[in-house]
């Protein structure tokens, strides 16, 4: 329907570039619809995608809503044996993937494979069908197996009514000009992943992608292309910095917006971003979840600026937060009771809106019956609606009965000029239960005694704050997508501590 | 008269204008565009199909256009020349405020 909208607006724009590979809005929805009628005829009851980045990722995510199939794009990091176990939930199953695993998993009973190549040039070489489609909005649009920090992964249900919800409510149609490009460089199984590109046909502008990120390569993009936009999670934007520092003279005249999200994003590298690129670089920070279709706070260009540029604290930690909600969607903070919380009290985060879904395969919907879904994260609002996240509401530490948010903490030590990187969690502890226990990455070439960064804590926060045990490490495990894996570090500091 | 839900999708059947519905009042509405009534999409259009010379307001693609209560909401997948309209009532233009894009 959207793409649909877009090639008939206009036909011969470009709308995707990848290397060599240029599709126009209506060579793009001719592919959609000879792939929808490969995945009708299968028999699919899902149409999977295993794979990086390429232009068979659009084609298949329209053509999964063309023949009305919901889209499941899997994770290809995964091990063989965690995707075996994805891949039992969703057959019959048409799967694109690369060409080895094609070969391997096409031989599974249910499954129907090919490769993303193979599967783009019979898309491309196809013969459009009829352009007729129903769209119900209650059927599912995409199944997106969530990222599992904490757990198993589950896979979230996105209705069309959701994902059409999101698009309507903070997209205007056509509104981008010619040779606007969004630089997409998350993977196909991130919310973001798909959000944009239905996001940026929508509003005109061309897909460049890039399917294997680093900043080098990213740069490059950028100045080839003429990217406008680019989303990126924070350990993202952490290596293009370190990489435009290190060479000096490179200029970005197209690059209009970057956009970043999906992990807390450290004032400092926020800071130094800001300073660094040019200054019609807007920069926007998005929070939302797969569950909710994507983006459910902002935090504009506008806001950047003067937060940046206040001399007011109330005003200036804004940058450090996540904005203020789009039109459509409403935040309240509640306690461990379902009590609404006032402004500054910290608390879950719970989210309502048509474009909020909640719900997972096989497992219902987390929707209270007010409307209102529980996102397990840890958060507070300020005066004006901003919104700060803490984390994870499991990830709070419970010390001698007093709860406190690792998030704050953290928040403190990445400031002091040694330190790199930090997490802070708790680990069990006789006398209070939990105690706290920060794992430090300092800077190459620095070094810091704990005892230091204690009271480093100290001089910012009561002193229960101060982490009670301090290790380094050479690095803190992320996943690919830039959220840190804070039960491996738990793990960690456990056993270190104990 | 038509009964519509959210996702159904609708015909003008004197222009090219193509709407989905994005909100409906439950119970039959007189959707008209450029005067004559509007068509579940794919139907064959009337052969004498004319607009109203007096309604031609026309449609944009991308726009939503609402009732005055705001129950109706519908958006334009394909623009036509005619005034949409229920029962005689011009539904108006929704205006959408510019966000940030964000993915």
């Amino acid at each position: 329907m959207l793409l649909e909208m877009t090639a008939g607006a206009f036909p011969d724009r470009e709308v995707l570039s990848h290397d060599d590979t240029r599709l126009s809005a209506a060579e793009l929805f001719a592919a959609a619809g000879a792939a929808a009628a490969e995945l009708r005829a299968s028999g699919a009851t899902r149409a999977a995608f295993l794979d990086i980045s390429s232009p068979a990722l659009p084609v298949a995510l329209f053509a999964s809503a063309w023949a009305g199939v919901p889209f499941v794009p899997l994770n290809y990091r995964l091990t063989g044996a965690e995707l075996d176990r994805l891949i039992e939930q969703i057959t019959p199953c048409h799967l694109v993937t690369d060409p080895a695993r094609a070969a391997e998993l096409g031989t599974r009973e249910g499954v129907t494979a090919t490769s993303s190549a193979d599967y783009l040039a019979r898309a491309r070489g196809g013969a459009a069908p009829d352009p007729s489609w129903g769209m119900d909005p209650e059927e599912i649009a995409v199944l997106l197996f969530t990222s599992g920090t904490t757990g198993p992964p589950k896979a979230a249900v996105l209705r069309h009514k959701h994902l059409v919800s999101y698009i309507l409510g903070s997209i205007e149609f056509a509104a981008a000009p010619e040779g606007a490009a969004a630089l997409s460089c998350v993977p196909p199984y991130h919310i973001a992943g798909v959000a944009s590109i239905a996001s940026s046909l929508y509003s005109g502008r061309r897909i460049v992608q890039l399917p294997n990120f680093d900043a080098e390569g990213w740069i490059d993009l950028v100045v080839r292309e003429g990217v406008s936009h680019a989303f990126v999670v924070p350990t993202m934007l952490v290596r293009i910095v370190e990489a435009l520092e290190a060479r000096g003279d490179v200029e970005l005249p197209s690059l209009q917006a970057i956009s970043y999200g999906g992990g807390k994003m450290p004032l400092p590298v926020i800071e130094r971003a800001m300073k660094l690129f040019p200054e019609h670089t807007a920069f926007t920070n998005a929070y939302g979840l797969t569950e909710t279709s994507s983006t459910l706070t902002v935090l504009g260009p506008d806001d950047h600026r003067s937060a940046a540029a206040s001399g007011e604290s109330e005003v200036r930690r804004r940058l450090a937060s996540v904005g203020r909600c789009l039109p459509g969607v409403e935040i309240e903070i509640r306690d461990e009771d379902g009590k609404t919380l006032a402004a500054g009290q910290r608390g879950e985060i719970c989210v309502r809106g048509e474009q909020v879904s909640g719900e997972y395969l096989g497992q219902g919907s987390r929707v209270g019956s007010d409307g209102f879904f529980p996102t397990r994260d840890a958060g507070w609002l300020d005066d004006e609606g901003y919104l700060f996240l803490e984390g994870r509401a499991d990830d709070v530490i419970v010390r001698g009965g007093e709860n406190m948010s690792p998030g704050e903490i953290e928040d403190v030590l990445v400031q002091h000029p040694a330190v790199a990187d930090c997490a802070v969690v708790g680990v069990p502890d006789e006398q209070w239960g939990e105690a706290v226990a920060a794992a430090i990455v300092c800077k190459s070439g620095a070094a810091v005694e704990a005892g230091e960064l204690r009271d480093f804590v100290k001089s910012q926060l009561r002193s229960s704050r101060a982490p009670q045990h301090i290790v380094f490490r050479d690095e803190l495990p992320y996943n690919e997508t830039g959220k840190l894996l804070r039960r491996i570090v738990r793990e960690d500091l456990a056993e270190a501590t104990s | 008269m038509l009964r519509i839900k959210p996702g159904n999708r609708v015909q003008s059947a004197v222009c090219a204008t193509e709407l989905m519905v994005v909100q409906a009042p439950d119970a039959d509405l007189d959707l008209r565009c450029g005067g004559a009534p509007m068509q579940e999409i794919g139907a064959d259009r009337p052969a004498d199909a004319a607009v109203d010379p007096s309604l031609k307001a026309g449609s944009q693609i991308g726009k939503r256009y609402v009732d005055a209560d705001g129950t109706l909401e519908l958006l334009c997948t394909k623009p036509g020349e005619g005034t949409l309209a229920v029962g005689d009532a011009a539904l108006q233009l929704k205006e959408a405020k510019p966000l940030p894009a964000s993915d």
